[in-house]
């Protein structure tokens, strides 16, 4: 490839961009303001701010170049295809985003009298019903704002439950060693200690570990189902039943919640509690991290202990409970946020479920687990698969393909964007080495799977067969290359400073 | 189904592929007692016309806050938000993409993210500030927590001007911490005595400039007597907007600033999702939860961004993280930085004027309903009115309702366990209030009081 310098240091559509820091013309602004007219005195308390803030000032035609040219530097879904596993990347309908811009619904606040969002109000309880239908489950605690705090909800519940009936030496908590980082600190921050579960060589919760450590000291499990290898826990019942005899509960981690709507229903299972990530199964953005939300379905012991605030039906209509003696019978634990609950990503989510339909919805989780099973078996004999099929939503490989050949998960993986795709979840669950898992989703054609399919199987053949200084060296075509993580680590830079950042 | 993009020729032929028979059969490992042969018993999938009907019906039976005289904050302001902010922020390379752990196909994020943490740090007057949590009252959880980790102390005082859902969240966050929570009576007035509260076994102490009830104060002496003894003074910020106009936290001392950034770039959205900011002093960084975005250099040796410092972040340290935070509030922060941009230094000034010029007028205009006072001694663009001693101002407010006026919320929603708080009552003015609305909610009090 002829390597192509230019005098700007752009390269075509790769535009080079300053930070916003670096930008600007004090005087400039990119909104108008009206003057703020004449007061007798201010009503500041003497509190008026002395020095200048230093922010840049840009014209509004200047602010939006930054960010378009920012946003040209990011692979999105709707940009390609992206396999990350564990994180659902499936296509986000632009529908939602239309209905969470309904004046009617974007413009309201939370403490408006009550009669005045009765539409709002009824958005939380028509998705609360949706959830609770697809579940089975009796309750639902609507306002954990996401994943990890929809877990922290759930345990928090069970505390409760266990204070309430004079079990609180329940502290030990059992997590299997291919969990989501988020369950053990989870767990820690409920003041529990973590006890962690091996798994098989099938890539499942030993459940003759997990009984042994059964006990009366044992406040929960904490299982993943379908787990993070991409398998449904198909002793997941007998789990369950075992967990219950020791008077502990079943938390499930719902994040693969997503293979199953429609075709299982987890109260079921035996399922205690389990959040629901609206913004991976319900198909709301994840917007470059975030916000989520992380409902958490509750069975009938533990559903006095949600949290403030709920909807309850009323005589006058939906009321909202925001102080516990307004709701005869309920103990909540406490409170995990400000205000109602993600209500913008509720709105997003009550969209695409509407849209979907009960059919639409078995319809999604069957296509999902579809595509990821025929990725597996598409690339099981160039990839090496880590358990047998067939798998649920994602399907989990891991580095023996590449022994002796220099080519790390990493490097595989990098070279996967210069070919246009997003990489998949790598060196995750730990369970396995050098772990490459990968969660196609139902919205990829079978047209875009068998392009990667032909991609994939040609690197592998590639990594083989040629110097893994290639693989080292990619990606070539990106805005940047390989980042030095080590440096950033080692002196971290974690904000502008004026003439401290120069551009390299 | 629009979303699905499989005809039923592409199922066959992948199910041939995979050698299955059927789709049910890949769902074999589900124990059959649990597998469901129908759809579960709820409504079928709807048009995109049909679904906008639905929602369109349910927004019809709220009152906007664009429909009606409106003064409400407590927490959560209404500003105006300029066309560009949620033009740009629906760009799909910034909607639809993950968590930046690619650093190269991410650089627009991290960038973002780089200089929103920035923004915040000049804000608040601190030297580092992560890249989001989920909103205010959850950053001043995990503030407290952090607090008691980096002093090695149990003892966590919120002052009464703390915001009643910040004060039950560190309540509930701290539950089972082994620490010990002392939560002051609300503090309409400003006269908590907090001085001699703190002592060697606080970790920290909690307040809120501009408070709850609206007053501002010079935390210096605050800060000095945390110092004193080692503890952490963490400030709240419910609204940024001020941070225009009055002197920032950093400035007086604090340690750890917390604070809700929904006022820039986001609009209402009935109080979800929020912006949690968060920022303390370079000495405590790895004791921070929560994200952080680093400037490096990639092989080229050109600058570049990447996540950092991630050995305190669950995926790595599991039950050892200084959170368990992950998702968290990317795009919001993209909102308010986007909303930042635009402003400057000028704008923001200008905005911040204009709100509290906004808010003295409103005090000025209510010196005409009769028996009403406003008891904040200082304020920013929110103060606490007392309506009359035998007035409820929740009663008040439902009157203001019924005439179309969304006139402050009363602090009895708040705190019901207070009868002393049932004549207060909370308004806050902004840049979109107009001349009519302040005389609309003066007349209307006149003829409900």
């Amino acid at each position: 490839m002829v390597e192509i310098t230019t005098f700007s240091g752009n390269r075509g559509l790769h535009l080079e961009e300053p930070l916003i820091f670096e930008q600007g013309c004090p005087g400039r602004v990119g909104t108008d303001i009206d003057d703020a007219g004449p007061i007798d005195e201010d009503r500041l308390g003497g509190l008026a701010r002395k020095d200048a803030i230093g922010l840049p000032d840009l014209s509004e035609p200047q602010v939006v170049r930054h960010y378009t040219r920012l946003s040209q530097k990011n692979y999105g879904i709707d940009s390609g295809f992206y396999p990350l596993g564990s994180c659902t990347m499936k296509h986000n309908p632009r529908l939602s985003e239309k209905m969470a811009r309904l004046p009617g619904l974007a413009d309201l606040h939370p403490f408006q009298p009550k009669s005045t969002v009765q539409g709002a109000l009824s958005v939380i309880d028509l998705l609360a019903h949706w959830l609770k239908g697809l579940t089975g489950m009796p309750a639902v605690a609507m306002s954990p704002a996401a994943g990890a705090h929809g877990e922290w909800c759930g345990l928090m519940a069970i505390r409760a439950y266990h204070d309430d009936h004079g079990e609180s030496h329940r502290t030990r908590v059992l997590v299997p060693e291919s969990a989501h980082g988020t369950n053990p600190a989870t767990a820690a921050m409920c003041g529990y200690t973590v006890d962690p579960v091996p798994a098989t060589d099938r890539g499942r919760v030993d459940v003759a570990a997990l009984k042994a450590k059964l006990g009366p000291d044992v406040a929960c499990i904490m299982v993943t189902n379908p787990n993070t290898c991409g398998l449904f826990e198909d002793e997941i019942i007998e789990i369950a039943r075992a967990t219950h005899e020791a008077g502990a509960f079943f938390y499930c981690d719902g994040a693969n919640y997503n293979a199953i709507v429609g075709r299982v229903k987890v109260a079921d299972l035996g399922v205690d509690a389990m959040h629901i990530n609206l913004h991976k199964t319900f198909s709301t953005p994840h917007g470059g991290g975030g916000p989520g939300a992380g409902p958490t379905v509750l069975s009938e012991k533990l559903a006095a202990y949600a949290p403030l605030p709920f909807v309850v039906h009323g005589a006058n209509g939906l009321e909202l409970v925001e102080h516990a003696e307004q709701a005869p019978g309920a103990k909540p634990f406490g409170r995990v946020k400000g205000y109602h609950g993600q209500f913008g990503v509720f709105v997003r989510a009550l969209a695409y479920i509407l849209s979907m339909g009960s059919d639409g919805l078995r319809q999604a989780s069957s296509d999902a687990v579809l595509n990821a099973n025929y990725l597996l078996a598409s690339l099981k004999d160039v990839l090496s698969a880590s358990f047998d099929g067939p798998c649920m939503h994602e399907c989990l490989f891991d580095d023996r393909f590449l022994k002796d050949t220099g080519v790390t998960t990493l490097d595989f993986a990098k070279m996967l964007i210069d070919e246009g795709f997003h990489p998949m979840t790598m060196y995750f669950p730990l369970v396995v080495h050098g772990a490459l898992l990968m969660e196609p989703t139902e919205t990829e054609s079978k047209e875009t799977l068998d392009g990667f399919i032909k991609v994939v199987r040609a690197l592998a053949a590639k990594a083989k067969n040629s110097d893994a200084d290639d693989f080292k060296a990619a990606p070539r075509l990106t805005p940047r290359r390989r980042l030095d993580e080590t440096l950033a680590a080692r002196q971290p830079v974690l904000r502008w400073k004026h003439g401290a950042n120069a551009e390299g | 189904m629009r979303y699905l993009p499989h005809t039923d020729a592409d199922r066959r032929a992948m199910l041939a592929a995979i050698g299955a028979k059927d789709v049910d059969s890949l769902f074999k490992d589900v124990p059959a007692a649990a597998r469901l042969d129908q759809p579960v018993d709820l409504p079928a999938g709807l048009s995109e016309m049909a679904v906008e009907r639905a929602f369109t019906r349910m927004a019809g039976q709220n009152l906007s806050a664009g429909c009606a005289p409106f003064f409400i904050g407590a927490g959560i302001y209404r500003h105006h938000v300029p066309a560009t902010v949620d033009q740009l922020l629906t760009r799909g390379e910034f909607l639809t993409s993950y968590t930046p752990y690619q650093p190269e196909v991410s650089q627009g994020t991290l960038q973002y993210l780089f200089e929103f943490q920035t923004q915040v740090c000049l804000l608040t007057g601190m030297e580092v500030a992560n890249a989001s949590m989920y909103d205010g009252a959850t950053a001043c959880a995990e503030a407290a927590v952090m607090a008691a980790r980096v002093t090695r102390k149990k003892k966590i005082i919120l002052s009464g001007s703390l915001h009643p859902h910040y004060v039950e969240t560190t309540e509930t966050v701290t539950k089972h911490l082994g620490l010990e929570v002392e939560s002051l009576s609300p503090d309409p007035f400003g006269l908590e005595d907090l001085m001699g509260r703190v002592d060697s076994q606080t970790a920290c102490l909690v307040v809120q400039n501009p408070g709850f009830f609206g007053g501002i104060r010079d935390l210096t002496q605050l800060a000095d007597a945390c110092h004193e003894v080692g503890a952490l003074l963490v400030v709240a910020v419910a609204e940024p907007v001020s941070l225009g106009l009055i002197t920032p936290p950093g400035a007086m001392g604090a340690d750890i600033v917390v604070g809700e950034g929904q006022s820039l770039g986001m609009g209402l959205q009935f109080g979800g999702p929020g912006l949690g900011l968060f920022a303390t002093r370079d000495k405590y960084v790895r004791q921070m939860p929560g994200r952080l975005c680093g400037q490096t250099v990639d092989q080229d040796g050109k600058r570049g961004f990447v996540l950092t410092l991630s050995t305190r972040e669950q995926h790595i340290r599991r039950e050892k993280a200084t959170s368990n935070i992950c998702t968290n509030s990317g795009l919001c922060a993209l909102a308010f930085t986007m909303h930042l941009s635009l402003l400057g230094e000028t704008g923001l000034t200008r905005l911040a004027k204009l709100n509290h010029a906004q808010a003295v007028r409103l005090e000025q205009a209510l010196r005409q309903v009769k028996g009403a006072k406003v008891i904040s001694q200082s304020y920013f663009n929110e103060f606490s009115l007392y309506l009359g001693d035998d007035v409820d101002a929740a009663d008040v407010v439902e009157k203001l309702a019924a005439k179309g006026i969304l006139g402050g919320v009363a602090a009895s929603r708040f705190y019901p366990h207070w009868p002393e708080l049932r004549p207060v009552l909370l308004l806050a003015a902004t840049e979109t209030n107009t001349q009519d609305d302040m005389e609309a909610l003066v007349s209307a009090l006149n003829e409900v009081l």
